[in-house]
């Protein structure tokens, strides 16, 4: 049941005002259409789209415990192929960046590893959100959390983002792909490629969160660009375990421009040495991804081009 | 107590969540718009409607007066105003 403007994700949910979280999963939704079945980890989307005893959704939905979304849309891929409902029927299984890359981990490496036809999605917001802005597997390095917060022997999270998206290649999934909600349209491509091949797909999608980022609620848009334009989050695709597509970036920006706006970021902002350290992270994307594009002086400038080999 | 919760579909749209706007509300000002539908594909409440140049709108029941339209259009077509202005 779709509301009265179309979408399958509706008005009403309790997400704060600017949620990056709840522009991409709208925009899922929207592309996979009314045949959709979603199994939801425990998470921000799963506690702000369903306030008991009302539902944000317009599709079967469920949510079971934290670590098991990938089980239970494996059961019910089962299930529908055993009815002869899989062919019109796309099944989501999706979570935050901890219900993915580690409380959810082991239930979605074994959903990949049985190969079931099923389209799983990360929301990357960079932390446990929904419980007070904890660190995850996905907080970038040098990022303040609740749990990594600056002090005389902290400058925040020690460790660098897991590389989810070669976990997932690693596994030979048909399908990988980054999206940013500063993309919508490319969000909305990546999926549409995604539903039309058979087979376990990934796609991580960065979410600004204004609350846990601390920015202001306007910049959700321009701060998922940002990060996109300063190599911190290319955008790249994965078919079959090879790079296809590249986002190419005219202009690289420097990571200050990203990094100004975020409370999160603000202990790296007066310290050079920090800035550096941060660079160094996006250049080392720029590299090995080739994001800066080599501008022909009469060429027309494509928006993606294949990699070379 | 144990068992299944159920909720039947879209029925968070009982939450008038516009009741969350503090400052600020989007102004659709229909002059410059091309309607490209960037507006309808950023709002994160999904409340912003339309479909001809110079025909889109929120739902002011439900926007919580973020300003990611305003940020997104590309004809600077939606002006955050104060909340009394009309």
């Amino acid at each position: 049941m779709a509301q009265e403007n179309g979408h399958l994700f509706g008005s009403g949910h309790t997400a704060c005002a600017g949620c990056g979280q709840a522009i991409a999963a709208r925009l899922v939704v929207d592309v996979t259409g009314k045949n959709t079945i979603i199994a939801n980890n425990t998470g921000c989307l799963e506690v702000f789209s369903t306030k008991y005893p009302e539902s944000a959704w317009g599709v079967p939905w469920i949510h079971s415990l934290f670590e098991n979304a990938a089980a239970v849309a494996s059961g019910i891929e089962v299930a529908l192929k055993y009815l002869g409902q899989k062919e019109n029927t796309h099944v989501i299984c999706q979570a935050g960046d901890g219900g993915t890359a580690d409380i959810g981990l082991q239930a979605l490496s074994g959903m990949w590893e049985r190969g079931h036809d099923i389209l799983s999605i990360c929301y990357d917001n960079e932390a446990y959100m929904n419980t007070g802005v904890q660190r995850s597997g996905l907080t970038p390095f040098e990022t303040s959390t609740s749990t990594t917060p600056i002090g005389k022997l902290s400058l925040g999270n020690p460790r660098p983002k897991k590389p989810m998206p070669e976990i997932a290649v690693a596994h030979g999934l048909v399908y990988v792909a980054t999206a940013s909600a500063g993309y919508p349209q490319d969000i909305q491509k990546k999926i549409k490629k995604a539903i039309s091949l058979k087979g376990p797909k990934y796609i991580q999608i960065h979410v600004p969160c204004p609350l846990g980022w601390r920015h202001d609620s306007q910049l959700t848009y321009d701060i998922g660009k940002l990060a996109v334009e300063t190599g911190l989050y290319p955008l790249v695709e994965y078919e079959n375990g090879k790079l296809t597509s590249v986002r190419k970036l005219t202009k690289i920006k420097p990571v200050e421009e990203y990094l100004k706006f975020q409370g999160r970021f603000k202990h790296i902002m007066s310290s050079p040495e920090l800035i550096k350290q941060i660079q160094a992270v996006a250049d080392y994307n720029i590299e090995r991804y080739g994001l800066k594009m080599e501008v022909a002086a009469s060429a027309a400038v494509p928006v993606t081009s294949q990699p070379k080999a | 107590m144990f068992g299944p919760l159920l909720s039947k579909a879209i029925t968070a749209k009982a939450n008038k969540t516009g009741s969350w706007r503090v400052d600020v509300k989007p102004k659709f000002l229909r002059k410059d718009c091309i309607a490209c539908k960037m507006c309808v594909l950023i709002c994160p409440e999904a409340c912003v409607t339309g479909d001809a140049k110079n025909t889109y709108m929120c739902d002011y029941e439900f926007c919580k007066g973020c300003g990611n339209c305003a940020a997104i259009c590309p004809k600077k077509d939606i002006a955050m105003v104060k909340e009394e202005e009309k």
